[in-house]
């Protein structure tokens, strides 16, 4: 930024006759006008970036996507890529699994702990948290794998497999068929460990755009604070709780590292929770090897990871919507 | 003895007292996994980090157990997340500063945020995958310079949010004071949004920078894994995270100790990484207008 005297006469005179002044009548105010437009150039780039990610997907998916179809390939049941087979469906079912689990373990203690934070706690309880959730975000997939090896996987196998037989034995989706603990149970802990500081603020932003009036008028009347969180402030923010689970889960559908750490990597179509799986992530990291070894691999393998966008972008687009519609509201 | 008055004993009050306990322990639940965790990778790390692990680069037979160390990783995750960060740097502040000055609110101001937050969500794997697609379209093989663009795209979203964040909260009258005085947007943005957009830079700075060091699926696919210390950007580069990775798979008990000294490493440098991004942000902040 120089300091160039501004050339203010033309504009003034203009102002004079009522005319409307021309800003490119200036040095500072061309400037400006060239400014607008490089930095125009630079906020094109995430949207830009978003469809050619899927466009080069796409283009290198397009040859095994012609050749045998998207049915056959997201229904196929065998993957034998050396006999030319791709069936995505164990993988597809296999991320299914355990982001449902995932999800399933985060949200009911994600719901708890940000009415908690919101609600009731203190701000002192409230400087803690932050810091806690800030770190457990910022801990990297590859240490929360080395954790569930360490730690989930023996306690699934030794501790929570036992006990289903014993008590659940006879419910099919609880049943212990495996002698491992490398499962979509252990998957499903790590994941929902990974998704949950990033649905406790998205739903703890959510509940604080309720406005502090409805909350008073409640407890005014006599309402305990929870009987106002269940009739005043949960009706207005069901939406966003909504999103914030759709947001979580589209995390876990992607989560790699960590999950193919945990997850024992068997293709099969899984029944039960103490089954392993293999979900589409880990395919894609396992196999990125020999992609170029047998004909139209990389392509599917590339497919996969399409799918996987195509999934993720759609849940992501709607629940951010969503939440950018109730934080505005405020 | 109010506690046994009637009126505690009515069906809200028990509801109220039970809903809170269990939101403490659901609380209570989700810091006691970083705990959980901190404290699996601190005892299970500690006993085979030493010295030579930091300092030296695998010598022959080191993924046998024999001698050697990880530091190819380290400095190897050092360039790529110092480069991905510089070069999303480059990036995400004028997109921040177009964001606040230019676009506020806007429709377009509107759709840039949603696409960055899309962005965001994009998994690791997929940028992977993606990148792969351009090395085979401009005839790369895997490299540190690939490496360091594909963790661009990946940090550019998240640095960009988060100046845009801190710079919401910047009071309009600060801007209006500025416009009123004849300067132009281009002024106020490089002359005063800037200087109070700093807290926030310092934060995405370290935020992008912990989560380019920690990621490990899209390295996979772009920087490949070598036993040197890369020379040239067009070189392969070892990481931290595939290094803990490749030696938690191996069959031999000394090479999984070492992979588990590696997850040490890696999260100790995240967690000071992300301590220090508080710290630093606090003390900027005292810098600012509010």
């Amino acid at each position: 930024m120089s300091q160039v005297d501004p050339l203010l006469s033309n504009q003034t005179k203009n102002q004079a006759e009522g005319r409307h002044p021309r800003p490119s009548a200036t040095l500072r105010a061309r400037q400006d006008q060239a400014a607008r437009r490089a930095f125009f150039i630079f906020t094109l780039l995430p949207v830009l970036l978003i469809l050619f990610i899927t466009v080069a997907l796409f283009f290198r998916s397009w040859p095994i996507i012609s050749e045998y179809g998207l049915s056959d390939l997201l229904f196929g049941q065998v993957w034998k890529p050396n006999k030319g087979l791709f069936g995505f469906w164990p993988f597809i079912l296999g991320t299914v699994w355990v982001t449902v689990v995932g999800v399933v373990l985060a949200v009911p203690l994600c719901i708890l702990a940000s009415i908690y934070l919101a609600e009731y706690a203190h701000t002192k309880t409230r400087s803690f948290a932050k810091p806690i959730l800030d770190l457990l975000a910022a801990i990297p997939p590859v240490v929360y794998g080395v954790w569930g090896l360490l730690a989930i996987v023996p306690f699934v196998d030794d501790v929570l497999a036992p006990l289903s037989t014993r008590w659940l034995g006879s419910i099919s989706i609880f049943s212990v068929n495996q002698p491992t603990g490398f499962n979509i149970l252990s998957a499903g802990i790590v994941l929902a460990v990974m998704i949950a500081p990033l649905i406790i603020s998205v739903m703890y932003e959510i509940f604080s755009t309720v406005l502090n009036d409805l909350r008073h008028a409640s407890l005014a009347v006599g309402a305990t604070q929870w009987q106002t969180i269940r009739n005043v402030v949960l009706p207005q923010v069901g939406p966003g709780i909504l999103a914030a689970i759709v947001l979580g889960a589209s995390r876990a559908l992607g989560e790699t590292i960590a999950v193919l750490m945990v997850v024992g990597n068997i293709p099969q179509i899984p029944t039960s929770i103490f089954d392993s799986a293999y979900p589409l992530p880990a395919l894609i990291a396992n196999n990125y090897g020999e992609m170029m070894s047998i004909p139209l691999y990389d392509a599917a393998l590339l497919s996969a990871a399409l799918v996987l966008l195509v999934v993720i972008l759609i849940f992501n687009i709607l629940s951010i919507i969503v939440l950018q519609r109730m934080t505005r509201k405020k | 003895m109010s506690l046994f008055t009637k009126k505690h004993w009515q069906r809200r009050h028990v509801m109220e007292a039970f809903m809170k306990f269990i939101m403490r322990v659901s609380l209570a639940i989700v810091a006691g996994a970083l705990g959980l965790i901190l404290w699996i990778i601190i005892v299970r790390g500690l006993p085979s980090l030493s010295w030579d692990m930091v300092s030296k680069i695998p010598e022959g037979g080191y993924y046998m157990g024999k001698e050697g160390g990880i530091l190819n990783a380290i400095i190897g995750s050092a360039y790529l997340a110092t480069g991905g960060t510089l070069l999303a740097m480059l990036f995400s502040i004028p997109i921040a500063l177009y964001l606040k000055t230019y676009l506020g609110d806007s429709k377009w101001g509107q759709y840039v945020r949603l696409s960055l937050d899309v962005l965001w969500g994009i998994p690791s794997i997929v940028y992977g995958a993606f990148g792969f697609t351009l090395m085979i379209a401009l005839g790369m093989r895997a490299s540190l310079l690939a490496g360091i663009i594909i963790l661009a795209f990946i940090e550019l979203p998240i640095m960009t949010r988060a100046m845009d964040e801190v710079i919401r909260r910047m009071p309009i009258d600060l801007e209006h004071a500025a416009l009123a005085l004849g300067s132009t947007k281009l002024e106020v943005a490089l002359r005063v949004v800037i200087r109070q957009m700093l807290p926030g830079i310092t934060t995405a700075i370290l935020l992008g920078f912990g989560r380019g060091i920690g990621d490990a699926a899209s390295v996979l696919f772009t920087a490949g894994y070598t036993d040197r210390i890369p020379t040239s950007l067009m070189r392969p580069t070892a990481s931290l995270p595939l290094a803990v990775f490749f030696q938690l798979g191996s069959p031999y008990p000394e090479v999984q100790q070492r992979g588990y000294a590696a997850a040490l490493i890696l999260t100790i440098i995240v967690l000071a990484v992300s301590l220090g991004s508080r710290w630093l942000s606090a003390r900027l902040n005292k810098y600012t207008v509010k």
